[in-house]
């Protein structure tokens, strides 16, 4: 059993917690994930680490609440325990191969939380760091102050102009490209529209564009195939072989059908749930 | 048991040529239910059954069992209706003979020898296996064996399948702390994720892993081993002097055809995976999501195609339909696996094979564009190879789409392992008493044969703790240890 240590609301549905959980903590990298499972019943699902703190023994993970599971791993308390906690899992990858140079690091949404990690990595490599992180609107915007911390600038979107600029990260990004192609690399984190609209956007710049896959997963290890992805003429599976992977020739529009594999089936576990806790 | 009797049984059993059949659900009823399919022999059939065994002296049905099982004798036990000896005598060899005497494809191992088959059938030893397995579940809490006083050595075993139980059981016999490590919440490999409930009940596994838990194994689950540790860190920081690896092959193959992507389209792992582990055959208590067509196609010939056709039955298809491009009598899979699935309505589309998976516009399958396909010369494993029939090509509309074709080695424990040397297929090279190239780590089962049968793991994880415990409390030494190319 792998305890809850502390949560935290970062905002409407929004979760902060940190699980007891040593082995994980020792070994988990930047841009890799865990699994998790709340109890018996309950399925298996994959949330990057955004945090760890080997002496501690600890992992952070933020969640939103979008669906049964999450739902439920939202209404659990510090002290409260939680079956499985898998991990690390996924790639590591250095993507400045040592060199110093300048990135940028683009977040959407719930996409800030895996991005602080990795830009906090590059910020401590001595990279030069610029962040773009955007969100619908001010109240949902998590991590800012975070991430300010690991950037030497920051830029900050709301869809409804609510805080920073009123609109979305790629138009930033496209101003900051259209000053300067001086970048060794994008790495963009969000909902897989906003990734995509990213990586189309830099393309023509010539400039890598990194992304983190969030396809449907069961076991994560490479063992099913639910996660494959099209990366030009190969499939890729993004739990092994990513999740963060180099996103030029990845088939978007498939993975994005693929991710409503099971709308109708989450739609009845969570009514089902919703009804057995009385909501 | 008077003489009389036994002269009188022994005839009887003679002019038995067919075994005795073996209860089960009618197809109506189980096509649609996950419980187990066959019933099993009661004490009388078994013992009906047993006096067809001639006990030959030389007992070529030893010959054909990949552990040895003294068949002669277990059969002789329960002829005289002493069940505990028979189980006694199985257990001597095999570790999981419930398993076993369900799975095995006895038509190709202990089966196939037997004298009784030449005319006729032969005498039906799975069933006869399961038989004393179950009696003895029945009797309560399985005996366990004094163990060996602890000899100080602790030994890992990475991978939770029947290959990894085995090792781990027969060391803790031995007197070594045993610490299995395995990447799922629960144990049993392929026997929990692949085989499904109505093949192989899950308190099955259950009831052996608590089994070896009393022989002292500890078990370690959620633990990707690879990721969480290295071998060298085990080593190093947990003092383990030898590792057993048995990691299966846990890497699903495509067909590498057009539409595989589409939604719709599984792999068997995936949907087996679904289905047993997660359990999403029952989603009023249990989350994972699953999902099956009206029709639905699974390409393949394997017990791994049976598996996933008949568990799309049950979770509610209309047609299910098997293509495979060879013909019946070719399939790999087990006999009565074919004919049960045939039995429950399972629609065999024989000699066609798959080539392109077509899609709607919303990016689920709606067809299956195929070809027919013809018995050409033999092929290098002395099959006919199947070859295409130009201009026949035709769909088949269905909604769903499984692919069991087979599986690789899943590569993330050897790729965490410099030093550990596989194949050009990514298969654990292994001598063969399952040493590696790294001395101390010992291999076994599919990650190193490539997918093959459960007894065939279990008699590797057999021979492999054979060698970890001459390597650590025997003969051989380190300078010993076989250099690999
Ligand atoms: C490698 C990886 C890392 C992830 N990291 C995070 C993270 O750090 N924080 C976080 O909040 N979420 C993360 N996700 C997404 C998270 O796993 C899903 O939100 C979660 O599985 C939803 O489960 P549920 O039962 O609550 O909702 P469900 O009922 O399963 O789904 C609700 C809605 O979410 C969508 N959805 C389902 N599965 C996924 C998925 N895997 N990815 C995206 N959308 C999905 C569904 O289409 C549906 O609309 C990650 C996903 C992956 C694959
Ligand atoms: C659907 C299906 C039906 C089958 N039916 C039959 C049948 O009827 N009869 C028969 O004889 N055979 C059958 N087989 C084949 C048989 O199940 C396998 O040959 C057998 O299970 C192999 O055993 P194993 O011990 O090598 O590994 P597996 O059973 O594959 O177990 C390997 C275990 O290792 C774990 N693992 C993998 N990587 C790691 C890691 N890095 N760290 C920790 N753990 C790890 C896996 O999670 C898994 O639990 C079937 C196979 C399938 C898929
Ligand atoms: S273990 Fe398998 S091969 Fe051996 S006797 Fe039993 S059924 Fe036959
Ligand atoms: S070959 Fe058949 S008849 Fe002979 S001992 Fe074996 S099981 Fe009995
Ligand atoms: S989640 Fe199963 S292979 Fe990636």
């Amino acid at each position: 059993m792998f305890e809850i240590v502390s949560t935290e609301e970062l905002g409407p549905r929004i979760k902060r917690f940190e699980i007891k959980a040593p082995l994980v903590a020792r070994k988990i990298k930047p841009g890799q994930f865990i699994m998790l499972r709340i109890d018996d019943n309950g399925e298996r699902i994959p949330l990057t680490m955004v945090d760890h703190d080997a002496e501690a023994g600890t992992v952070t993970i933020i969640f939103e609440e979008v669906g049964k599971t999450t739902i439920q791993l939202g209404k659990l308390k510090t002290g409260d325990e939680l079956l499985d906690f898998i991990g690390p899992l996924g790639a590591y990858h250095d993507m400045t191969g040592g060199e110093h140079g300048r990135v940028i690091g683009v977040g959407g949404g719930i996409g800030n939380a895996p991005l602080l990690p990795k830009v906090s990595e590059f910020h401590e490599q001595g990279l030069e760091v610029t962040g773009i992180i955007g969100a619908r609107s001010k109240e949902i915007l998590i991590l800012e102050d975070e991430i300010k911390a690991a950037c030497d600038t920051l830029h900050i979107c709301t869809d409804d102009g609510s805080h920073g600029h009123h609109g979305f990260v790629s138009d930033v990004l496209k101003q900051l490209l259209d000053e300067s192609t001086d970048y060794d690399f994008v790495l963009a984190i969000g909902p897989p529209i906003m990734m995509k609209v990213c990586r189309d956007l830099v393309k023509p710049y010539g400039v890598p564009c990194y992304v983190s896959l969030n396809t449907i997963m069961v076991d994560g290890t490479g063992m099913c195939g639910s996660c494959r992805v099209s990366v030009g003429d190969e499939v890729k599976f993004a739990c092994v072989d990513g999740p963060e992977m180099r996103g030029e020739e990845i088939d978007f529009e498939e993975m994005m059908a693929r991710q409503r594999r099971y709308v109708d089936e989450e739609q009845c576990a969570l009514e089902r749930y919703l009804k057995e806790v009385g909501e | 048991m008077t003489e009389e009797e036994r002269k009188r049984r022994k005839r009887e059993g003679l002019q038995l040529l067919e075994k005795i059949s073996m209860p089960e659900q009618e197809p109506e009823v189980r096509a649609r239910n996950f419980k187990e399919v066959p019933h099993g022999y009661t004490a009388e059939m078994a013992v009906e059954e047993a006096w067809r065994c001639i006990q030959c002296k030389n007992s070529p049905c030893v010959q054909g069992c990949p552990v040895e099982i003294d068949i002669p004798a277990f059969i002789r036990a329960i002829q005289e209706e002493n069940f505990q000896e028979s189980v006694d005598v199985i257990k001597r060899t095999n570790a999981l003979p419930a398993v076993c005497g369900r799975v095995c494809p006895q038509e190709e191992q202990c089966e196939k020898l037997c004298v009784r088959g030449k005319k006729g059938m032969p005498v039906a030893i799975g069933r006869l296996e399961r038989f004393a397995a179950d009696w003895e579940a029945e009797q309560g809490e399985a005996k366990v064996p004094e163990t060996a006083p602890p000899n100080g050595h602790k030994v890992a075993v990475i991978g939770c399948g029947p290959g990894g139980m085995t090792c781990a059981g027969d060391l803790a016999l031995l007197g070594y702390e045993v610490h299995v490590y395995e990447a799922f919440h629960a144990s049993g490999g392929v026997l929990r994720y692949g085989i499904p409930e109505f093949r192989l009940p899950k308190d099955i596994v259950d009831r052996e892993t608590h089994y070896l838990e009393q022989l002292g194994v500890h078990f370690h689950y959620n633990m990707v081993i690879g990721n969480v540790w290295t071998l060298e860190e085990m080593r190093e920081e947990e003092g383990f002097e030898a590792f057993y690896i048995g990691t299966g092959a846990g890497l699903p193959w495509f067909m590498k055809i057009e539409g595989e992507n589409l939604n719709g389209v599984y792999s068997a792992n995936e949907f087996l995976t679904r289905a047993n582990l997660m359990r999403a055959y029952d989603p009023d208590n249990y989350d994972t999501p699953t999902w099956v067509g009206e029709n639905t196609a699974v390409v393949g010939g394997g017990n791994v195609a049976m598996d996933s056709a008949r568990t799309a039955l049950r979770l509610g298809a209309e047609n299910v339909y098997i293509v495979y491009r060879r013909s019946w009598e070719q399939m790999p899979a087990r006999d009565e696996e074919m004919e049960h699935a045939r039995e429950e309505g399972v629609d065999f589309r024989l000699l066609q094979n798959p080539i392109a998976i077509l899609g709607d516009e919303k990016g689920w399958v709606k067809g299956v564009k195929c070809i027919k396909m013809e018995l050409g010369e033999p092929d290098a494993s002395g099959r006919r190879r199947p070859v295409p029939i130009e201009g026949s090509e035709f769909v088949l509309d269905i909604d769903c789409f499984i692919v069991a074709i087979g599986n690789g080695p899943n590569p993330l424990l050897p790729d965490a392992t410099p030093e550990l040397k596989v194949n050009k297929w990514g298969n654990i090279t292994a001598d063969e008493i399952g040493r590696t190239s790294i001395p101390g780590v010992f291999a076994g089962g599919d990650i190193v044969t490539g997918a093959a049968t459960v007894i065939e793991a279990m008699g590797a994880g057999k021979i492999a703790a054979r060698g970890i415990h001459d390597y650590l409390d025997g003969d051989m030494s380190e300078t010993d240890w076989p250099a690999f190319e």
